[in-house]
C-alpha cells in the first residue's frame, strides 16, 4: 500500500505536467514541424513539395535584410523608450501608489480593453497632418511647416511603444512591488545616498522585471506589422509586413516560413545575449528574493 | 405545409426526406444536387455590402420568410487575399469551408484561380430564372465566359478621389497626381495590383487588359520614381478614406462606392475617372466546393429579382449588375437612380478598363508589385 502511494507520488508531477505538455505539443511542436517542412519546400501555390530547399533561407536573408534590420531596430528603440517610460511609472505605483495601486494599474491597462487595430487607427487621427500634435510641433518649429508625423519612422516606433507598454509596466511593477523596502532603508542607514541605494539595491532587485518586460515588448514588436502598415510608408515596412505579403498576396509559403524561422532565430540569439549580459544567476537570485 | 412554401420546395423536401431514410450516408452529396433547399444557407460577404434596416437585412429576411430557410449572413470578408488564405487550407484538402456562397473580386485574380483549381461549384442555372437579368456587359468575362461559376454582386470603378479645396483644380490627370509639388507627400495609391498598375498603365497610354513586359516596366518605373521622390506617401486598402477625410492626404486612388459613402459626411470630396481612363472590377458571388449548390443558386437568383436588387442598391453605393433595378429605383429613390457612380452613363463606362487576368496570376508581376509597395 505504502509502495503504491509512493509510486503514485512519483507519477503526480508528470500527471500535472500532462495538460501543459499536450498543449505545447499540439500548438507548438506540431505547427513548428509543419512550418519547418514548409520552409524547406519548393514549388508554386498550391503544390509545394519538400526537398531540403535551404535556398529559401539564403534568398530570404539576401532579399529582405533591410526589413530584418529595420524590425530589430524599431523594436529595440520602442523597447528602450517603453522601459524609460515604464520604470518610473511602475516605481511610483509600487512605492507611492498606496491604496490606489490597483486603480493606477487598471488605468495603465484600461486603453487595452479596446482592440489593437482600433487603438492603432486612433493614432492615425492623433498624428494626422491637421491634428493637434502636428500643429503644436509646427508652432514650436520642431516640425517644419510641411512636416508630418504620420507615415514616418517616428510614428511607427511611437505606435509600437504605445501598443506594448503594458507588457513592460506590469512585470516591472510586480518585481518592484516585491522588493522588501527595509532593504532600501538599510542601505540609507549604511550611508548610501538615494542614487546609490537605487543603483545597488532597487535596480538589481528589479532586474527580473526588466528582463521579462523587455522580452514581452521586444519579441512581439519585432514581428509586428500593423503599426508599420497603418502608421508607416513602404520605407517603414517591417519583416512582419513582408511575411504577411509573402503569405497572403504572393502565396509563397516556403519563403514566408523561412522568414518566420529566421525571425525566430534572430530573436532567440538576441534574447540569449541579453540574458547573458544581465546575468542569469542574478535573475534567478532576484526571483528567489 | 405552410402557405408560402412552393410546390417545388415541398416536393424537394419530401424527396430529401426519402433519400435520408433510404441512404443516410449519401444525404449530403445526393441532396446537394437534387432540388432541395437546405435548412440553412451560409453567405459570406464584405461588410456594409447589403441593405440594412434597424440591424436587419430586409432582402435576406424576405428570402428567409418566402423559402422557410435560415440564411446565415456573415460579413467576414475584408480583403480578398486574407479571405482566400483562410479558406484555401480546407479547400486544398477537399474539405468544406462551411459556406454556401462567398463574394470575391475578379481583379484579385482569385475567382479565376479557384476555377482552375476546381475549387468552385457550377450554378444550378435551372433554378435561376433571373439569370437573364444580368446586364449585357457582364455576361461573358474572359475568365468565366458563360458565367458557369460566378455571378456579379456589385461592380466598382477605381479612379481619383480628392479634396478640391486642397488641390484647387479639377484633378483628372494621373501625371499631375504624380508630379505636382503641391501634392508632395499627400498622395496614396492602392495595395491592389490591378487598380494601381491599371490606372498608371492607362496614364502611360498602355492597355491594362493586355499587359506586356514593356508596359509593366514603364508603369513600375513611374511609380518607383514617385515613391522615391516622396510624392507618394503610402499604399492603402480602404483606409485612405479617413486620411482623405481628415486632410492628411489631398488625393488618392479611390474606389467609387467608398467615395459615395464618404461624400455623405464630407460633401466636398470628389471622385472622378482620370481623363486617361478608369479601372472597373466586379465582386462575384461564388459557390466554394462543398457548398449547397441548389440553395446557393436560389439565393443568388433572389438578388437578381429587380425589386430586390433595387432594395440592396438603395443602400449599397456600387454599380448594380441587374437590369431593371434602375427602373425600380427611379420611382423609389430617384437620387440613387441618377447617381452616375451607381448607374454610370454609357460614356463613363466606355472610359473603364479591366485588368489582364493572366497578369493577375503571374507570380513575377505579383512579386514585383509587392516589392514596389514596400514588402
Amino acid at each position: 500500500m505504502g509502495k503504491l502511494l509512493h509510486r503514485r507520488a512519483w507519477v503526480t508531477p508528470y500527471a500535472l505536467l500532462t495538460p501543459g505538455t499536450a498543449w505545447l505539443v499540439v500548438f507548438f511542436v506540431v505547427p513548428m514541424y509543419y512550418l519547418g517542412k514548409m520552409a524547406l519546400s519548393q514549388g508554386l501555390f498550391p503544390i509545394f513539395s519538400f526537398g531540403w530547399a535551404w535556398g529559401n533561407f539564403s534568398y530570404s536573408v539576401s532579399e529582405y535584410s533591410t526589413q530584418f534590420i529595420r524590425s530589430l531596430e524599431y523594436a529595440g528603440i520602442a523597447t528602450a523608450v517603453a522601459l524609460a517610460i515604464s520604470y518610473p511609472l511602475a516605481y511610483w505605483i509600487a512605492f507611492r501608489g498606496g491604496r490606489w495601486k490597483n486603480l493606477f494599474l487598471l488605468l495603465v491597462i484600461a486603453p487595452f480593453f479596446v482592440t489593437y487595430l482600433i487603438r492603432t487607427l486612433a493614432w492615425e487621427t492623433i498624428l494626422s497632418d491637421n491634428g493637434v500634435v502636428v500643429r503644436s510641433l509646427q508652432a514650436v518649429h520642431i516640425l517644419g511647416a510641411d512636416g508630418r508625423l504620420l507615415a514616418t519612422s517616428a510614428a511607427v516606433i511611437a505606435g509600437l511603444t504605445y501598443n506594448f507598454l503594458p507588457f513592460m509596466v506590469l512585470p516591472l511593477y510586480v518585481s518592484l512591488e516585491q522588493i522588501d523596502y527595509r532593504l532600501v532603508e538599510a542601505a540609507s542607514d549604511l550611508y548610501a545616498s538615494s542614487p546609490v541605494s537605487f543603483l545597488r539595491v532597487t535596480l538589481p532587485l528589479s532586474l527580473p522585471g526588466v528582463f521579462a518586460g523587455v522580452l514581452l515588448t521586444f519579441i512581439p514588436a519585432a514581428g509586428d506589422f500593423i503599426n508599420a502598415q497603418l502608421l508607416g510608408t513602404p520605407q517603414q515596412y517591417m519583416i512582419g509586413n513582408v511575411i504577411q505579403s509573402e503569405f497572403l498576396s504572393l502565396r509563397d509559403y516556403p519563403t514566408a516560413a523561412a522568414l518566420s524561422f529566421i525571425l525566430m532565430g534572430a530573436i532567440l540569439v538576441l534574447v540569449l545575449i541579453f540574458a547573458r549580459v544581465l546575468g542569469t544567476d542574478r535573475l534567478t537570485a532576484g526571483t528567489a528574493a | 405545409m405552410s402557405e408560402g412554401m412552393s410546390r417545388k420546395v415541398f416536393l424537394g423536401r419530401a424527396a430529401a426526406g426519402g433519400a435520408l431514410l433510404a441512404a443516410p450516408g449519401l444525404f449530403r452529396t445526393a441532396a446537394a444536387s437534387a432540388a432541395t433547399l437546405p435548412k440553412t444557407i451560409t453567405f459570406s460577404n464584405w461588410p456594409l455590402y447589403i441593405d440594412v434596416k434597424k440591424k436587419t437585412h430586409p432582402s435576406i429576411d424576405q428570402f428567409a420568410a418566402k423559402y422557410h430557410v435560415h440564411v446565415n449572413y456573415i460579413e467576414d470578408i475584408n480583403d480578398n487575399d486574407s479571405f482566400f488564405g483562410k479558406i484555401e487550407g480546407p479547400l486544398s484538402q477537399g474539405q468544406s469551408v462551411g459556406r454556401d456562397l462567398i463574394v470575391m473580386t475578379d481583379s484579385s485574380g482569385l475567382p479565376q484561380r479557384m476555377i482552375q483549381l476546381g475549387w468552385l461549384e457550377k450554378w444550378d442555372k435551372a433554378a435561376m430564372p433571373h439569370f437573364k437579368d444580368l446586364v449585357a456587359a457582364q455576361r461573358h468575362p474572359l475568365w468565366d465566359p458563360h458565367r458557369d461559376y460566378s455571378l456579379p454582386w456589385q461592380s466598382g470603378m477605381t479612379g481619383i478621389g480628392y479634396d478640391p479645396k486642397k488641390v484647387g483644380y479639377e484633378l483628372d490627370s494621373i501625371d499631375k497626381l504624380f508630379t505636382d509639388p503641391k501634392l508632395k507627400g499627400k498622395v496614396t495609391l492602392l495595395t491592389e495590383m490591378a487598380d494601381t498598375m491599371g490606372l498608371v498603365m492607362l496614364s502611360n497610354g498602355d492597355d491594362p487588359s493586355h499587359v506586356t513586359q514593356k508596359s509593366w516596366d514603364a508603369a513600375k518605373a513611374k511609380i518607383q520614381k514617385a515613391v522615391k521622390s516622396g510624392q507618394i506617401r503610402q499604399f492603402t486598402g480602404n483606409d485612405y478614406a479617413p486620411l482623405l477625410a481628415n486632410g492628411s492626404i489631398y488625393a488618392c486612388f479611390a474606389w467609387s462606392g467608398d467615395m459615395v459613402q464618404l461624400q455623405a459626411d464630407h460633401p466636398g470630396l470628389k471622385w472622378l475617372a482620370p481623363k486617361t481612363g478608369a479601372m472597373i472590377w466586379t465582386d462575384n458571388m461564388l459557390i466554394p466546393k462543398g457548398g449547397n449548390v441548389y440553395g446557393a443558386s436560389v439565393l443568388a437568383d433572389w438578388f437578381y429579382i429587380p425589386k430586390i436588387a433595387a432594395e440592396v442598391e438603395d443602400y449599397v453605393n456600387y454599380i448594380c449588375p441587374v437590369q431593371g433595378a434602375g427602373k425600380v429605383l427611379e420611382k423609389s429613390d430617384p437620387a440613387v437612380a441618377k447617381n452616375p457612380l451607381i448607374f454610370p452613363s454609357a460614356s463613363l463606362l466606355a472610359k473603364t478598363h479591366q485588368f489582364d487576368g493572366n497578369a493577375l496570376n503571374n507570380q513575377k508581376y505579383k512579386q514585383d508589385f509587392q516589392h514596389l509597395i514596400g514588402a
